[in-house]
């Protein structure tokens, strides 16, 4: 800590104030922007022009939308029941795919890439700076009726006739989604993969565990945090998702939260209902969010 | 990593037989999987790119090889539809304006917070750090309520979009050079103070020069990741006229498709490669220049994806 401090020292008393800028900039448009949600949402509309009024004033906010909102969500064959319940179960698959993809692949990436490191690493990463729209459209042609996928199950007599991948299938949806995201599941349990000393695994090898046991007493324990870091980064985008689902399953039964939430905002007598869903999510939202900052800076700290 | 690990090097026979006899082998098995992973994550980009050169107006049956959906289709093609074109220079447009104002208000961002000494730097922190994990879709509708309910002067359009995506990009320079601040240590700027160098010269002179390569770094990952960007771009978009690649893929795709949206999408592909690489080995020059390690190498991407990710 000593050469903080002494780092410290030397910088003038106006140093914090280099922050200033981004603080401004992230207050105006990045926290105020939460409370213009809250004002629409207990807002009104105005009865002429039909469009939302924020209530600016606390002391005048009216609940009716929220709980108007609310009631739609938890009774069924509300507005929206079918819409959360979609999500939930879509994005609890999805993860859950992208644990059973990502950790093997994750510990092919720490431990066994051996000399070709690199190159699956820079193969690993290439996703991050290629279009997903693209890669869409790629997967919407590949599972077309006339598609190569269905060629392919067609010429092996998997199937008879095309399958319909692209109407509103629940699981190309969740293999959609997973196909999207995975990439932030396999990021943190790499890191830590990575990090575990291989003389951990001699050790237990010499103490006459089998590679099984092994990896289930002393690899998997850990790397739990590892998992709940990537279930949680897996899962927060998922559940603001909508373009897959309207790329790759764009019928109502598959319909997610995210699509109740864009169609209400392009009309302006529904966006009162479109404010009080973005507050739902995100009140839903913040415990997995606090867990992972916590555990990210915990991890930060012990790494100095 | 230090060693492949002893479990790797028990003795194992080669070649095709081996494998055929136990693919189950803990080793083969993943090697499957990691090859396999690649081709399930590259493929479809692979066909995508192939299509964007397809004779035919399919992008599902390939009819041979040509150059019309990129110049010679006389409305089709990317040269000959303006609207394509626009939506090109936004996405550059937007990526550029992006990187030009999130770099300084990221790079003081992380030397404030890494001096540590004002009041509330572990909130500002937060807060970063909340903007950089919060879903897409809540920063964008809830920007979207605040130029239309609000903050009416700005109206929907290229500086709402802009503004979005700097929301979305600021924690990027911020993760990256703070990661570095932190391997660099306090001596070259204790050193610069003992010769005598005000704090704002050794800033200039010994601690920007040194952070050059992650500045450098996280500039092209903002560039490229900006390119990609849907949600945001998207929900401030105001009409045909700050429409971006991705929103004119979204588009195309949802109705009718031609291989000139691959061609699009190849270009902006081939735009991101390009700086990507030129991020890379511009970086790793720099890097040696100032015999510093390189965030992009290998190891260090992984440290930076690890602080950006958690463990």
């Amino acid at each position: 800590m000593s050469k903080e401090a002494g780092a410290a020292a030397t910088r003038p008393w106006y140093w914090p104030g280099l922050a200033a800028p981004a603080t401004v900039f992230l207050l105006l448009f990045f926290v105020f922007p939460f409370y213009v949600v809250l004002a629409v949402t207990f807002g009104s509309i105005d009865p002429i022009l039909r469009q939302p009024v924020p209530a600016w004033n606390p002391a005048t906010w009216n609940p009716a939308i929220l709980s108007f909102t609310l009631s739609n969500i938890v009774h069924t064959d509300g507005l929206y029941e079918a819409a959360f319940v979609h999500t939930f179960v879509f994005v609890a698959l999805a993860t859950l795919l992208c644990l059973l993809i990502g950790y093997p692949m994750a510990y092919f990436l720490a431990r066994r890439a051996g000399r070709y490191k690199a190159v699956f690493l820079a193969l690993f990463f290439a996703p991050f700076w290629i279009s997903y729209m693209l890669r869409l459209l790629a997967w919407r042609s590949l599972l077309a009726d006339d598609g190569y996928v269905n060629r392919l199950l067609l010429g092996l007599h998997v199937i008879g006739s095309p399958y319909p991948f692209l109407q509103g299938k629940p699981l190309t949806l969740v293999l959609g989604l997973a196909y999207g995201y995975v990439p932030y599941m396999i990021l943190p349990l790499y890191a830590t993969l990575d990090r575990i000393p291989a003389s951990l695994m001699e050790a237990g090898r010499d103490l006459g565990l089998s590679p099984a046991r092994t990896f289930l007493h002393v690899t998997l324990p850990q790397s739990y945090q590892a998992i709940l870091a990537g279930f949680v980064i897996c899962m927060l985008p998922m559940f603001g998702d909508y373009f897959t689902q309207q790329l790759l399953a764009d019928r109502a039964n598959t319909r997610m939260v995210g699509n109740a939430i864009v169609d209400a905002l392009t009309q302006p007598i529904f966006v009162q209902r479109g404010a009080a869903l973005i507050l739902v999510m995100l009140v839903l939202l913040i415990p997995p969010i606090l867990y992972y900052l916590r555990s990210t800076r915990r991890a930060t700290e012990l790494a100095r | 990593m230090s060693a492949p690990g002893v479990l790797a090097r028990t003795p194992e026979r080669r070649g095709a037989r081996a494998w055929l006899a136990n693919p189950w082998a803990e080793t083969r098995f993943l090697w499957i999987v990691g090859i396999a992973y690649v081709a399930w994550t590259l493929l479809p980009v692979g066909e995508a790119v192939l299509f964007s050169f397809n004779k035919g107006r399919s992008i599902t049956r390939w009819e041979g090889f040509s150059l019309r959906w990129y110049v010679s289709d006389p409305t089709g093609s990317v040269l000959h539809d303006p609207a394509l074109q626009h939506a090109v220079v936004q996405s550059l447009k937007l990526a550029s304006l992006t990187v030009a104002v999130t770099l300084p208000l990221g790079v003081a961002f992380a030397l404030a917070l890494h001096a540590r000494r004002g009041p509330g730097s572990s909130s500002q922190n937060f807060l970063m750090m909340f903007s950089f994990v919060v879903p897409e879709l809540i920063l964008a509708v809830s920007l979207f309520l605040l130029v239309l309910d609000a903050f009416r002067f700005i109206g929907l359009g290229t500086q709402a979009q802009l503004i979005g995506l700097v929301v979305l990009a600021l924690a990027y320079p911020v993760v990256i050079v703070r990661a570095r601040l932190l391997s660099l240590g306090a001596t070259y700027e204790e050193a610069a103070a003992d010769l005598g160098a005000s704090p704002m010269r050794t800033l200039g002179r010994v601690t920007l020069p040194l952070l050059g390569p992650s500045i450098f770094a996280s500039g092209a990952i903002v560039f490229a990741f900006v390119l990609d960007d849907f949600v945001i771009v998207n929900q401030l978009s105001k009409d045909a006229s700050t429409q971006t690649v991705a929103m004119a893929i979204y588009g195309a795709a949802r109705t009718a498709p031609t291989p000139a949206t691959n061609a699009i999408g190849t270009l902006m592909l081939v735009t991101s490669t390009v700086v990507i690489t030129l991020a890379v080995v511009v970086q790793r020059r720099l890097a040696r220049r100032t015999s510093a390690p390189a965030i992009l190498g290998e190891p260090e991407l992984a440290q930076a994806a690890d602080s950006s990710a958690g463990s």
